[in-house]
């Protein structure tokens, strides 16, 4: 009888012969075969790897990276006050305000940033004085500085995206929260500081991080119009000593260190805002 | 004069009408439930008392003060929302779904308010929301957060962060129909202490035995209309309306 079969089993303590997985070997195999061959290749390369560490260290290297940090932190920084007002607006009851911030969004985000900072770098063609009449009036071309293009380009598309991550943020809030704020006499101010937007929070971080690490890289477009970020500073560089791949390298090697420190601040801000 | 009337009142979700000239009273100290089945228009009439709803026609009066309006010169100008939240201060509510704030811990839920809007010492106004925690019977849970208390718990701190407030008036909107049928009885417990100790309540309940034993009053509502309102034991046990002996039949 079957019963009587297992009970033999466990009595005479067969061996246990756990699953075996030949494919994990061989795949890992596989994987650490191409790993070493492309370092073999690297080491094989025409290239002096032992210029590298100088080119990261460079004065013109070091002045691409201030400015590549400058632009993004402020390109980004002026997005996030931006998308909190356009998806203010966005919500709001008022309909000229919600159509202007869906036509804001759309225009935007719709246009490739290269061609949103080629725009604002050539303005002075088409508007050869920036002002508003009766109180000032500069050329275009003083106030239109690479930096200021680049900023105008790289954050205003950035704040159609931010627009959108903080109206996805407040909209996640149950709307019971809010009435709870008004409960206790809350105005809508201290309601939206004090309860919705610590809790939209959760929803709006995570993807303003991946932007910001987008934005990041996203500076090196302004070596178009000659703005000395990184890639510029490379391509300066190595237009004298014709050493492209050794510059190149340094600065990939910025972008990462730049990435990480951005994923790590990720990290912890995700976590104080974490859930309880 | 009453500390709450309601005259007329009417309120319409789109071409639904939901409260169809609701007339009202509650005294000073007075507990009063509103009983009825659901869709009777009970929680929104409660809503209009604290202005999270605007009511179409007919008027709220809480303390003599027009809900949701400024009287001035013989003319009733409409509040702007920041000036309903001042009128709101005076009204305590608790929400069926509790609604705490779940990133701030039991204590900061009740200190929120009187720091927040009343702009109040942090340091006096927590040790007044300790006394409120442990009247409520939750002072060893004040550093938890929402999620890590029952549904029971956390009605209490809701309970806790209205009265925070020191309200005239306390609305309380289905505050046991979420709780598991064993976490029922600590928040009535609660409600019925504080209406031994006078404060003035309106509350929307299907516990017709916490309506017999603390209400002074019980008003039964169907359609958006008040059918039938009297002495517990008058509505309850003598019921005039067809409409009410049904519903009764019903639920006790």
């Amino acid at each position: 009888m079957a019963s009587d079969t297992r009970m033999n089993d466990v009595r005479e303590e067969l061996v246990v012969v756990p699953l075996s997985h030949p494919w994990r070997w061989i795949s890992g195999a596989v994987i650490v075969l191409v790993i070493a061959g492309l370092g073999w290749s690297m080491s094989e390369a025409q290239i002096q790897w032992e210029h590298v560490p100088g080119f990261f260290t460079h004065p013109v290297m070091l002045e691409g990276l201030l400015n590549t940090i400058v632009l993004a932190l402020a390109a980004q920084g002026g997005a996030i006050v931006l998308g909190v007002i356009i998806a203010l607006m966005r919500l709001s009851a008022n309909p000229v305000a919600r159509w202007f911030a869906v036509g804001y969004i759309w225009l935007f985000r719709g246009l490739p940033v290269l061609l949103q900072i080629l725009i604002w770098f050539n303005l002075a063609l088409v508007f050869q004085n920036v002002s508003i009449p009766g109180l000032f009036s500069v050329p275009t071309n003083v106030v239109m500085t690479a930096f200021v293009a680049a900023l105008l380009g790289l954050g205003l598309n950035e704040s159609a995206y931010m627009a959108e991550i903080v109206r996805a943020g407040l909209s996640s809030v149950d709307e019971g929260q809010t009435e709870a704020a008004k409960s206790i006499g809350m105005t809508p101010m201290t309601t939206l500081r004090r309860v919705v937007l610590p809790q939209a929070m959760r929803v709006i971080i995570p993807p303003t991080g991946n932007n910001f690490i987008n934005m990041i890289k996203g500076t090196s477009m302004a070596s178009v119009i000659a703005f000395l970020e990184l890639i510029h500073a490379a391509n300066n560089i190595s237009s004298r000593n014709l050493e492209i791949m050794e510059t190149l390298f340094a600065a990939a090697a910025w972008y990462l260190v730049m990435v990480s420190l951005a994923s790590i601040g990720q990290h912890y801000l995700e976590r104080a805002y974490g859930p309880r | 004069m009453a500390l709450v009337e309601a005259i007329g009142v009417r309120k319409s979700f789109g071409h639904t009408e939901v409260l169809k000239g609701i007339d009202m009273e509650v005294e000073r100290g007075e507990v009063v439930c509103l009983l009825g089945p659901s869709g009777a228009g009970k929680s929104t009439f409660l809503r209009c008392v604290n202005h999270l709803e605007t009511i179409d026609a007919g008027r709220i009066w809480v303390d003599g003060v027009p809900v949701g309006f400024r009287a001035s010169g013989g003319k009733l100008y409409e509040l702007r929302e920041r000036d309903a939240a001042h009128q709101r201060r005076d009204v305590g509510m608790v929400f069926q779904r509790f609604n705490l704030f779940p990133h701030r811990t039991a204590l900061e839920n009740v200190m929120e308010g009187p720091v927040q809007v009343l702009g109040r010492g942090r340091a006096e106004v927590r040790a007044e929301a300790l006394t409120l925690l442990e009247r409520v019977g939750l002072a060893e849970k004040a550093s938890a957060y929402p999620g890590q208390l029952s549904g029971g718990q956390q009605q209490r701190v809701a309970i806790a962060r209205a009265l925070a407030m020191k309200p005239k008036l306390m609305l309380f909107d289905e505050p046991t129909s979420a709780l598991d049928p064993e976490l029922v009885g600590e928040v009535l417990d609660v409600m019925t202490s504080l209406a031994r100790d006078g404060m003035t309540m309106i509350v929307v309940t299907h516990e017709i035995g916490f309506a017999r034993s603390v209400a002074d009053r019980v008003v039964f509502l169907v359609d958006g209309a008040v059918v039938e309102s009297g002495t517990p034991s008058d509505v309850l046990d003598n019921p005039q309306q067809p409409r009410t002996r049904q519903f009764l039949a019903k639920v006790l």
